[in-house]
């Protein structure tokens, strides 16, 4: 309650603040509509903040309508619209929202070229001052939401890809450790098939999921300068993107992935990828931070592998340059749109309130950056990843969103064709080098 | 030229006409609206004001809406496809036919542009002599035809992301129905699935756009058979002529608009395609079902580059529109007076 009641001191000093702001400037900036109210009055005037997220199902959607009654609650006359979508959903939307020029109140940000670009086209307000106090509190987390040194964004849940698998299932074949290097890994390939089971699911039909192999392959093959060069220069012709090819090409040929994985979606309905592994009809995906609550969506019981979920880090491969220890990753951030009214901000920032982090941290919906909130994951298999997570000395964001979306896409779509053989470890390097000159 | 065309056209409808008169049933609409239209145009020239405001009056709301929903979006693309463009922001980086060189010279747009010709021919290839079968059988008198009528229809009612997503599920390799039914029989589905394997993969899309669309080209024959005058059958068969005879003779040519006119959709479906095919494949696998619509919608939508998806829709509509043109000009209305021909034949 303390905290609610510090958001609503803050709230207080920001609608003074915006009332001086109205006062010295002529209000242009303001659109018309809603958002004028913000500078016309103080609390008693009704303010409505569009917010849309993607925890739409289960006890992350009831959790968030919560957060929002009690920020409404804890802020008379401010009404929030919640609005919670499938995640592919909600970014279609917020594409055409863009278009259209105008961004929901508070909505998520991914970094990266994404947020480079929405910020060079005015839609994403500057948070750097109004949230001061929140970034300084997660620390360098935020530096993926920093476009020329200012703050767009605040990240409530980074994590990073790895291997999900089920522990039943390993158990059955005879596996009794996760593999730490890439040998293992192919022993493990191995003795799955050996036992009848089909090892690993990939949503290539979506190509992201698939991309993910290549971009953790070159994690592994680059060192951390030659990351870092390629996504401000733009310049792949490194060897070590290459050879990040060959070693996918030569786990494509060991056919480790579900029949069909060309076409499978990658967490959509229960013969997607994710799904396959939720149903216990594979025993390893590689996936994002949000994979136990993509399975809970996609089992009856709402449990997912419940138990039986186990995590484990991208192996290692000899003679890489990249430490072992990086990991390639990624989060989702508040950013407020350009337009929105001051409230919004305090919003976002409530949502990165220990409290909020808290609840979250509990409910599995994330992995908290928030550090107060880090104790309270739950989940033993998400509690192994933030471990990773927080020792990773490079955390690479997934390139598709490093890039933006025109690079990343043609990225995608030729590591896509590697997954079918037609493309070559060469033909990867040169469609990403001739889309990212196309975008110099 | 057009007129003069038009005129020996209602001539020779006329004459046909005259020559039968019960035979020119599709033929007769048109001889009679340009027998009518011209001189009938004329002659209401004392009250010239008064009509077109009268015609301005009733064309506004439908020309309000053509403009609006069909010229203004296209003059949008065209003047998008001159610029690169990430869809926000205003429009200010000029690269004159950069976009529509990258284009034509991108392998996956020409193979998509080479799927929807091999979509378009193999439709047509394929769910005309299929239909025209099942239509003729369906035309006798059988027990159960109500109940058959509706069955072949179902598909083409049914939304078509339904259809799709159920297809997408039988047709999942080792958990799908169909791969189920092979290994009954002992055989074997591609490892990788029907659609998941690219040899395979457009020719099972065409399946499903059959299955899917066959039921049109039922109906509208179906409808077409019922323009067929009773009289040339009871005629035909005094005559003596077998079923078959009568078929060849006499039904199919007098259905000849209405395949024409079916044709005619289904190949401006065909270079359209988009949806079935965003359901069941998204254009892979490896780029191997792509059609010219899901280029672009993964140009704009996916990877943010408006300006060369508006370049490849552009470039859609000028091949849409140039088929549609040559089929009109060449196969419409060629055939047009080969048919009357033809019938006059018939009633000698």
């Amino acid at each position: 309650m303390a905290r609610m009641r510090r958001a609503t001191a803050a709230f207080a000093l920001a609608t003074t603040v915006a009332l001086l702001a109205a006062a010295c400037s002529s209000g242009d900036d303001n659109e018309p509509g809603t958002d004028s109210t913000t500078t016309s009055g103080g609390g008693d005037k009704d303010v409505t903040i569009t917010w849309w997220h993607n925890s739409n199902t289960g006890d992350g959607k009831t959790y968030y309508d919560k957060v929002a009654a009690d920020f409404e609650a804890a802020n008379p006359g401010v009404t929030i619209d919640v609005n919670a979508m499938q995640h592919e959903d909600m970014v279609t939307k917020l594409e055409a929202a863009f278009q259209a020029g105008d961004a929901p109140d508070v909505y998520m940000e991914r970094g990266g070229g994404e947020l480079a670009d929405h910020v060079a086209a005015g839609l994403t307000k500057d948070i750097s001052d109004s949230a001061a106090d929140t970034i300084a509190k997660l620390g360098g987390s935020v530096g993926g939401f920093q476009v020329d040194g200012k703050t767009y964004a605040l990240p409530f849940s980074l994590g990073v890809v790895g291997f999900w698998y089920n522990k039943a299932l390993f158990e059955q074949a005879g596996i009794t450790d996760v593999p730490t290097s890439w040998d293992d890994m192919y022993d493990v390939i191995d003795t799955l098939k050996g036992a009848g089971i089909e090892p690993i699911s990939v949503g290539a039909g979506d190509k992201w999921p698939a991309a993910h192999y290549w971009y953790y392959f070159s994690l592994r093959e680059c060192s951390e300068d030659t990351l870092k060069g390629a996504v401000t220069s733009l310049d792949f012709s490194d060897p070590c993107f290459v050879k990040a090819g060959e070693d996918l090409e030569k786990l494509i040929a060991a056919e480790p992935f579900n029949a069909g994985f060309l076409t499978t979606p990658a967490q959509t309905g229960a013969t997607s990828a994710s799904g396959l592994l939720a149903t216990g009809k594979v025993a390893i995906e590689m996936q994002g931070h949000w994979e136990p609550g993509v399975m809970q969506g996609l089992t009856e019981d709402g449990l997912g592998l419940g138990e039986n979920t186990g995590w484990f880090a991208f192996p290692s491969v000899d003679d890489g340059e990249g430490d072992p220890a990086d990991a390639l990753g990624g989060g989702d951030a508040w950013a407020v749109g350009a337009n929105a009214p001051d409230e919004a901000v305090e919003f976002a920032k409530y949502l990165l309130s220990d409290e909020v982090q808290k609840g979250f941290a509990e409910l599995d919906m994330g992995l908290p950056t928030n550090n107060t909130a880090s104790q309270y994951v739950s989940d033993p298999a998400l509690a192994t990843l933030l471990d990773v997570r927080d020792k990773a000395p490079y955390v690479q964001l997934y390139f598709d969103t490093a890039f933006g979306s025109a690079i990343g896409g043609a990225m995608n779509d030729e590591i896509a064709l590697m997954f079918a053989g037609q493309a070559s470890p060469q033909d990867i390097v040169d469609a990403t080098q001739a889309a990212a000159d196309a975008e110099k | 030229m057009i007129d003069v065309a038009d005129e020996a056209n209602a001539q020779q409808g006329a004459s046909a006409s005259a020559a039968t008169s019960t035979l020119t049933v599709p033929v007769a609409g048109r001889t009679m609206r340009s027998a009518a239209g011209g001189p009938g145009g004329r002659r209401a020239g004392g009250n010239n004001t008064r009509k077109g405001l009268e015609i301005a009056f009733f064309v506004a709301p439908a020309l309000l809406l053509f403009v609006f929903f069909v010229v203004w979006p296209i003059v949008k693309a065209v003047q998008f496809s001159f610029y690169r463009w990430k869809g926000y922001g205003p429009l200010v980086d000029f690269v004159g036919l950069k976009n529509y060189v990258s284009v034509l010279n991108n392998d996956v747009f020409t193979g998509a542009l080479q799927h929807n010709l091999i979509i378009v021919v193999a439709s047509i290839a394929i769910q005309l002599p299929l239909g025209l079968l099942i239509a003729l059988l369906l035309n006798r008198r059988m027990r159960g035809q109500g109940m058959l009528r509706t069955i072949i229809f179902v598909p083409y009612v049914l939304a078509e992301v339904i259809a799709g997503v159920v297809w997408f599920q039988l047709l999942q390799p080792k958990y799908g129905v169909i791969d189920a039914w092979l290994d009954a029989v002992g055989l074997h589905g591609p490892e990788q699935g029907f659609l998941g394997d690219p040899k395979y993969a457009l020719a099972t899309v065409i399946v499903v756009l059959t299955w899917k669309y066959l039921g049109l080209a039922i109906l509208l024959f179906l409808a077409g058979l019922q323009g067929v005058p009773d009289e040339l059958y009871e005629a035909a068969q005094i005559d003596g002529a077998s079923w078959w005879q009568v078929q060849r003779k006499i039904t199919i040519p007098l259905l000849g608009p209405t395949m024409r006119t079916w044709a005619f959709l289904s190949m401006i479906g065909s270079l359209q395609l988009f949806d079935m095919v965003w359901i069941l494949t998204k254009g892979g696998p490896a780029n191997s079902t792509t059609t010219m619509a899901t280029f672009l919608v993964t140009e704009g939508t996916k990877r943010s580059n408006y300006g060369i998806a508006s370049a490849a829709s552009v470039i859609l509509f000028v091949v849409a529109l140039i088929l549609a043109l040559l089929y009109q000009r060449f196969i419409m209305r060629r055939d047009n007076t080969v048919t009357v021909i033809k019938k006059k034949k018939v009633a000698r």
